[in-house]
């Protein structure tokens, strides 16, 4: 927008409320919906803010850095013509900013490359190319049930309290695409989370040395919450230019998308919006979409954008409207169970209420394993009905099962250990998750019988006791 | 011809613009807002203040900029190239944004509907003198190998042919007819016509719906069938597959036209039906299934107003495939999503909130789009002919919680209710459409055509499977409190047909080249194996052979692979091995 740079400062605010100001226009009018002004304090600080609502004679801001300390006597405002916009460029990698993409970490400020508004413009769906690229993140239960694929957005669901943080870096430290060499860089945002949690991922890429491909942006927990809604979107632009310019394979953490939400929220009540569930605004759901939609690949460019959301459920409570429209936008979901953690299970994944939609066209052979599909299937069946008879042998004890009924417990309890189970520091090949897949599978003796879901040439050829032990399983073709 | 109006923005918020100057604007009247001319409709007139909601993002727009009332409805735009397309929530096609703006859509992009320079290959069906009225076909064009594109005359005209051309290859906005009316009017007629999506397209009369939607998917063409003209919702939490069972629906349903509206839905999914239509192949007619496929995709990122909008253009689009005399099928993925941009836009205009936030005109709105389904007698001054709009709505309820308004707003509307569980979900056991809580009000009028058509023995095997689903359900809240121990021999053989009848027969995995579509003969042959070898299994039981022996026995291997036997002969000789079982292949205990 190249509206010339008349000064349009404004001494007339008339109500501070919340996050918002009201600046009486005094019908000059000239001010465009979205426009960024910098807001002057009675001491000379510098602030910014955006419209949101714009009438002749009104205009409500938001203040990104919160609006204590301002007066309706001394604070003036001036519009500068220009909706947000982030300076992007590839020297970004490797540099720590602030919330609103200001340099924190002391070195030279970015030259930009180009600028480019925050918001981003949807992408037409006749462009997106479908994600089928396998992404191998050395976690098994992941890998092989819960497949992620490049452009994919697959959001952590977790609580507090719950190794969420450990499982991301994990995923950002490992991930990988195999037989390939290109470039993968890592843009992280962090929303309201604490100064310790953030110092935990830094710290982490810092000692495997993966910082020089990390963009971190940091609003920690003490930091304006009005600003967290514009972090996701920052980080997003320069994963966007990241992705389809310099042709970065680039994976994205968002953390925590719960406070984020609850900053909309606090907006929301402050302009006195009508609210849906929970005293969020109604168009929660429109609102993160902009966030969601904004992984995926695009006919003719080689890079990519991969969303790993991470969010915090209030009580663990899946029909949260925070967690429940995640999911309705999101490809899947990682669900991050509390009783798992509690028996010291590491990485605490409860496969049975997670999914990964678009694992089927991504996975079997070429580019993981023939066997991959059939394997899952079957690995989820059982270890549901493992968990199923726990429950049932809580109510009338272990004797009314019959020996099968047995398999599937000790199945369960092996699944649990030795599947689910791997260390922080461990990054498994696929070939080695399903082999662990086919070993665990063992426990019934009569394959072609109990494993149903499992075709019985593939029995054949990766049963472990049918296995010829010259050929070579660790192969995409095998 | 209305004049267009001139008036200035006042206010701007989000998707909602309002202007004065604007008196004489008419409600639901198309306007152009700001420098730019973003596309809007006016949705509340006050005074000289008209309200308007964009459909597109409004961020730089300054109040003191023109809107410009153009006194024309939202309209969408119908004829020859509209088939196998696919538009944004306003007509606007995507294939063509693309070639203007790139892989992000900018804003105010003006594209026409219809390809307006292709010639297409027009065969001339009236001639001058002929009387005509809306509705009467005057020219054909074959549109794809499986669509026949009828040229009608709109609704509103009517009169006596004085100028026709010769069949031949034209443009579509070529006149290809004038008709002079009684007054002496004369109408051009076009290769196109122009229609307001607010607006219901006229038919004669209503007409009672006897005929089956068939999908090839065995719950709802067995237990909960839709008929031809009816109005079906699904609803279901995130990942019960929802939008798989609304693809698989779009896909083998034997409607010959289907309009597909994906609003507020995800932009892989939509890569995905974008990507594989063209290389399916209609299990009726053997052609791609895109030669007969119309798409809007408004994604949940693309501008709100237009996702508003968006299941009017789709619903208006079957109306005038409806028209030319086709039974046409119209998913809308998900209802919810537009019951939540009606929502938002209404929040914005600060009015009275109803239930969970929503307008309190939600139950009128939702009642109002499905009252535009149905099967009715078309327009047209000759025969009698028929046509027929199936809509089958996704619903996405927040939590899962069937009691929010949306979907109970729906129920209170739609004849077909099928219920995904999050229950069967997390079992895989797909679809996760449950057999207890779903219902259909169609059988008694459908199930003589069953009857006539696939089995005489449909209703009674169906009403059996009902029966035995519901014994297994009871059955099973006896095993959760006191164990499998509790149940009789005879009680455990209920359990296993129940089991078989659940996992090899209402399980159906639309990935799988057989399985992903049964046809109804296959469905009953499949069904009647079933409660064959159920009966026979009592037989035997009866006999003193042990139902462990009995399970023991290969046939039990092969029941669950009928699902994957593309030949109906296999499935009658496994049913002639099943009838053969008899005791002296087992070991008898006698006590």
């Amino acid at each position: 927008m190249s509206v010339k740079n008349e000064l349009k400062s404004y001494k007339t605010v008339r109500e501070v409320s919340g996050p918002l100001l009201f600046v009486d226009l005094q019908g000059r009018g000239g001010v465009s919906y979205g426009e960024i002004c910098e807001v002057v304090t009675g001491y000379g600080e510098r602030r910014r803010g955006q419209v949101l609502e714009i009438t002749n004679d009104l205009a409500v801001v938001q203040v990104f850095e919160g609006t204590s300390g301002l007066d309706t006597k001394e604070t003036s405002v001036r519009f500068i013509g220009q909706t947000l916009q982030i300076g992007v460029s590839e020297e970004m990698l490797g540099r720590v900013f602030n919330g609103r993409g200001i340099p924190i970490d002391g070195g030279p400020q970015i030259i930009s490359e180009e600028k480019r508004d925050i918001a981003g413009n949807p992408l037409n769906p006749v462009a997106r190319e479908y994600p089928r690229s396998f992404i191998q993140t050395g976690i098994s239960t992941i890998d092989a049930l819960l497949t992620l694929v490049r452009g994919q957005k697959l959001p952590l669901f977790s609580g507090s309290g719950l190794p969420h943080n450990q499982v991301g870096a994990q995923i950002a430290r490992q991930a990988k695409v195999l037989g390939e060499g290109e470039s993968f860089a890592v843009v992280f945002a962090a929303m309201g989370i604490t100064a310790e949690e953030a110092r935990f991922f830094q710290s982490d890429f810092e000692r495997t040395g993966a910082l020089e491909k990390v963009v971190l942006f940091l609003n920690l927990a003490d930091d304006p919450a009005v600003e967290r809604i514009i972090t996701p979107r920052i980080a997003l632009t320069v994963a966007e230019y990241l992705a389809f310019e310099k042709d970065y394979h680039v994976l994205v953490i968002l953390t925590d998308m719960t406070s984020y939400c609850e900053s909309l929220r606090e907006i929301g009540a402050a302009r006195e919006e009508v609210p849906g569930r929970r005293g969020f605004p109604g168009y929660l759901y429109s609102d993160l979409s902009t966030i969601y939609e904004r992984a995926g690949r695009i006919i003719g460019k080689k890079g990519s954008i991969t969303q790993i959301p991470i969010l915090t459920m209030p009580n663990d409570d899946l029909t949260h409207p925070i967690p429940d429209l995640t999911g309705y936008i999101t490809e899947g979901q990682v669900y991050i169970d509390r009783a798992l953690h509690r028996k010291g299970v590491y990485p605490p994944i409860n496969p049975l209420p997670s999914l990964s939609r678009l694992m089927k066209e991504a996975i079997g052979k070429g580019s993981t394993r023939v066997d991959h599909a059939a394997l899952a299937s079957q690995l989820y069946a059982a270890y549901a009905r493992g968990r199923e008879l726990r429950d049932l042998v809580a109510v009338v004890g272990e004797e009314s099962l019959s020996d099968e009924d047995r398999l599937y417990l000790n199945f369960a309890q092996q699944f649990e250990d030795r599947f689910i189970s791997q260390g922080y520091e461990e990054d498994r090949s696929i070939f080695d998750t399903l082999d662990l897949g086919w070993e665990l599978l063992t426990i019934f003796p009569n394959p072609k019988r109990q494993l149903k879901r499992i075709d019985e040439e593939l029995i054949e050829k990766f049963y472990p006791l049918n296995r010829d032990p010259n050929y070579n399983f660790h192969d995409v073709n095998a | 011809m209305s004049s267009q109006i001139e008036g200035t923005i006042i206010r701007i918020s989000g998707p909602v613009v309002q202007a004065k100057g604007m008196l004489g604007a008419r409600l639901y009247d198309v306007a152009r807002i700001g420098n730019l001319g973003l596309i809007g409709e006016i949705i509340q007139v006050d005074g000289d203040i008209a309200t308007i909601q964009c459909y597109e993002i409004t961020d730089g727009i300054k109040p003191g900029e023109p809107v410009i009332g153009t006194g024309e409805p939202l309209s969408v735009m119908l004829g020859p190239g509209i088939m196998s397309q696919i538009y944004d929530g306003i007509q606007r096609p995507l294939p063509a944004i693309k070639d203007v703006t790139g892989a992000f859509i900018n804003r105010g992009v003006e594209t026409p509907a219809l390809d307006l320079k292709k010639e297409w290959e027009f065969e001339i069906v009236a001639k001058v003198g002929d009387v005509v009225s809306g509705g009467d076909v005057i020219a054909t064009v074959q549109e794809t190998p499986a669509f026949l594109h009828k040229i009608m005359i709109p609704p509103n005209i009517s009169g006596k042919i004085i100028e026709i051309v010769e069949s031949g290859k034209y443009t579509i906005e070529k006149v290809l007819a004038v008709v002079e009316s009684e007054d002496g009017t004369r109408h051009e007629i076009l290769g196109y016509q122009r229609w307001p999506v607010r607006i219901p397209r006229p038919f004669k009369r209503r007409l009672a719906s006897d005929e089956p939607l068939i999908t090839g998917q065995r719950i709802f063409d067995t237990f909960f069938p839709i008929a031809k003209g009816g109005v079906a919702a699904i609803p279901g939490p995130f990942g019960t597959g929802k939008t798989v069972s609304q693809h698989q629906l779009a896909k083998y349903c034997n409607a010959q036209v289907v309009v597909y509206v994906g609003c507020g839905e995800r932009g892989n999914e939509m890569t995905n039906v974008l990507e594989e239509f063209p290389h399916l192949d209609d299990p009726t007619t053997g052609l791609k299934l895109m030669a007969r496929t119309t798409m809007i995709a408004n994604t949940s990122n693309m501008p709100v107003a237009a996702r508003e909008a968006s299941v009017y253009t789709g619903i208006t689009m079957a109306e005038y495939f409806r028209d030319q005399g086709y039974d046409v099928a119209m998913m809308a993925d998900s209802t919810s999503r537009w019951a939540e941009a009606m929502r938002e836009i209404s929040g914005r205009l600060e009015e009275m909130p109803g239930e969970a936030g929503y307008p309190a005109y939600l139950a009128s709105k939702i009642a109002a789009y499905y009252e535009r389904g149905g099967r009715v007698e078309i327009l047209n001054s000759k025969e009698e002919k028929t046509g027929s709009v199936s809509i089958i709505g996704a619903v996405s309820p927040p939590g899962g919680d069937f009691s929010e308004p949306v979907t109970q707003n729906t129920l209170r509307i739609v004849k077909v209710f099928w219920a995904l569980t999050k229950k069967l979900a997390e079992q895989r056991h797909f679809p996760a459409i449950s057999y207890l809580e779903s219902y259909t009000l169609y059988w008694d009028v459908l199930k003589d055509y069953y009857k006539k058509h696939f089995s005489d023995d449909f209703d009674k095997l169906r009403t059996r499977a009902f029966r035995l689903l519901q014994e297994d359900n009871d059955l099973q809240e006896i095993v959760q409190l006191v164990g499998p121990d509790a149940l009789s021999p005879a009680e455990r053989i209920t359990l296993e047909a129940a089991r078989m009848l659940k996992e090899d027969y209402l399980q159906q995995n639309a990935f799988h080249p057989v399985d992903s579509y049964c046809s109804p003969e296959k469905q009953a042959w499949m069904l009647r194996n079933i409660f064959a070898l159920y009966d026979k299994m009592r037989e035997l039981f009866d006999a003193g052979v042990d139902l462990k022996d009995m399970m023991e026995n290969e046939i039990f291997d092969k029941i669950p692979r009928m699902k994957y036997e593309p030949e109906i002969e296999k499935l009658k000789s496994l049913n002639e091995e099943i009838q053969k079982l008899s005791p002296t292949n087992f070991e008898i205990i006698t006590i």
